[in-house]
């Protein structure tokens, strides 16, 4: 994987060697990027770095929710507009993105950072799952949204949150599993048929 | 090139990592060829036409490509899709456990016929919520086989004496029973009771419906089980991590 960079003179083949490192970039695109900043004008660049700067050194992650932010708590978790007594639970905070992006929500939200995954080692302890029963039984919460993804991992996941939760009586939903908008009956497996099937609604 | 450009294989799906923006490389094991790896390309979008027909434990039969370095999988059918697995924790952490146990002891391209019946048949009766710890046992016992680590439990493996129906011991380092005058050479052993021998006996001399007849209380359950870990744990060099996980659900903390 390491590619040789030293004929280009230091600097320059030190940047290659970053963007190398970066996931998805190859020796190739990693010039590419390089010279393609050697000719943009100063303030592009610098722009840049600036950027990369400051998400190490202003963003971390939310007291409450574990979202990535710029202060804490996070621009959700303080709005009070918002509706306090739901959250959703999420795997990572990227999903966060299209669920607000729906506008359909306007609870709050909490961010496993991780879903149990025993071949991988990670086990509850390891995901933010204490943090959410605290916040549980300290808030007055009346519904949790489990939004965790629709496979083995995020069900397994969503199943233990359940028994978790269960106890303390708070309301427990899950996303409906069904039929993707623009997709396929033809290719639909069955698991998402059945589940379009037992959640099929009057019209 | 001689090999055909596409081929079709019935496949049971056992590890799926991420790869780049949205493909994911799935690991499965098949009758014919063994162990695979291959692409699924854009299957984490919501949209993608293998969408669940390639998710964990699921058997199914795939259409693959030969790729320059990974084949592709184009086309995928659920065959059964063992559902009612899926909607329980316990046994969906069983069928992660097996999976984990194949991926590490099965080098690819080996492929065994039995072996793939054999996982067939497990998820199916984990599917059916049937003792879960039989058919883990079973299929432990059964993998080890076909692997050639077949324990020996009939003499000591020492001084290969005839083992007399006491509580003998069991070495992981020899591969098999220790009788109580040799168990005593070998700093690492376990006792194995006289119960516990002849249910691992039975099971490595029965087919699946035989062994699955037989009732074990939750002691001898316990005891096959660390039995096993020890021995799958010494051939494989190293923990499962699905074990912890196992262990953890069994003893039914709710942690928090």
């Amino acid at each position: 994987m390491n590619a040789d960079f030293t004929s280009a003179s230091e600097p320059i083949a030190r940047l290659i060697e970053e963007f190398n490192r970066l996931p998805g970039i190859g020796p190739k695109s990693a010039q590419r990027l390089t010279y393609h900043l050697l000719q943009a004008p100063q303030e592009t660049a610098e722009a840049l770095a600036d950027a990369i700067r400051d998400i190490k050194e202003n963003v971390s992650l939310c007291s409450i929710c574990f979202n990535i932010t710029d202060s804490n708590p996070c621009a959700i978790c303080r709005d009070k507009e918002r509706d306090h007594s739901k959250i959703c639970v999420v795997e990572e905070a990227i999903d966060i993105l299209p669920l607000e992006r729906t506008k359909k929500y306007h609870g709050l939200y909490h961010v496993l950072h991780g879903v149990i995954s025993p071949s991988d080692g990670v086990s509850p302890e390891d995901l933010k799952t204490g943090e959410l029963l605290s916040r549980l039984n300290t808030d007055s919460v009346t519904e949790v949204i489990l939004a965790t993804n629709p496979n083995l991992e995020g069900e397994a996941t969503a199943m233990y949150l359940q028994r978790l939760i269960t106890p303390l009586g708070v309301k427990i939903t899950r996303l409906a599993r069904g039929l993707p908008y623009g997709g396929d009956l033809e290719y639909a497996d069955d698991v998402t048929l059945s589940r379009a099937l037992e959640g099929r609604q009057e019209m | 090139m001689t090999t055909p450009r596409v081929y079709q294989t019935e496949a049971i799906i056992i590890k799926r990592t991420n790869l780049g923006e949205a493909d994911r490389i799935l690991t499965f094991y098949t009758p014919a060829l063994g162990k695979i790896k291959a692409v699924a390309k854009g299957n984490r979008r919501p949209k993608s036409k293998l969408g669940g027909h390639v998710e964990l434990l699921t058997h199914s039969q795939l259409m693959l490509a030969r790729g320059r370095n990974l084949d592709i999988i184009t086309q995928a059918q659920t065959i059964n899709n063992f559902l009612p697995l899926k909607e329980n924790l316990e046994t969906i952490s069983c069928g992660m456990y097996i999976s984990e146990l194949v991926d590490a002891f099965i080098d690819e391209n080996l492929e065994d016929h039995r072996l793939f019946n054999l996982l067939l048949e497990t998820l199916q009766r984990l599917s059916e919520g049937k003792d879960a710890d039989v058919t883990l046992r079973y299929f432990e016992i059964r993998l080890l086989d076909y692997l050639g680590y077949r324990p020996q439990i009939r003499q000591c493996t020492s001084c290969n004496s005839q083992l007399q129906p006491v509580t003998n011991f069991f070495s992981s380092r020899y591969g098999g029973v220790l009788c109580a005058n040799c168990a005593y050479q070998e700093p690492v052993v376990r006792a194995l009771s006289l119960n516990a021998l002849k249910v691992l006996r039975l099971w490595q001399n029965c087919d699946s419906a035989t062994a699955y007849k037989v009732k074990i209380n939750a002691q001898l359950a316990s005891e096959l089980e660390k039995v096993m870990r020890d021995y799958i744990r010494y051939l494989l060099e190293r923990q499962l991590k699905s074990t912890a996980w196992l262990i953890k659900l069994k003893s039914g903390k709710s942690p928090g």
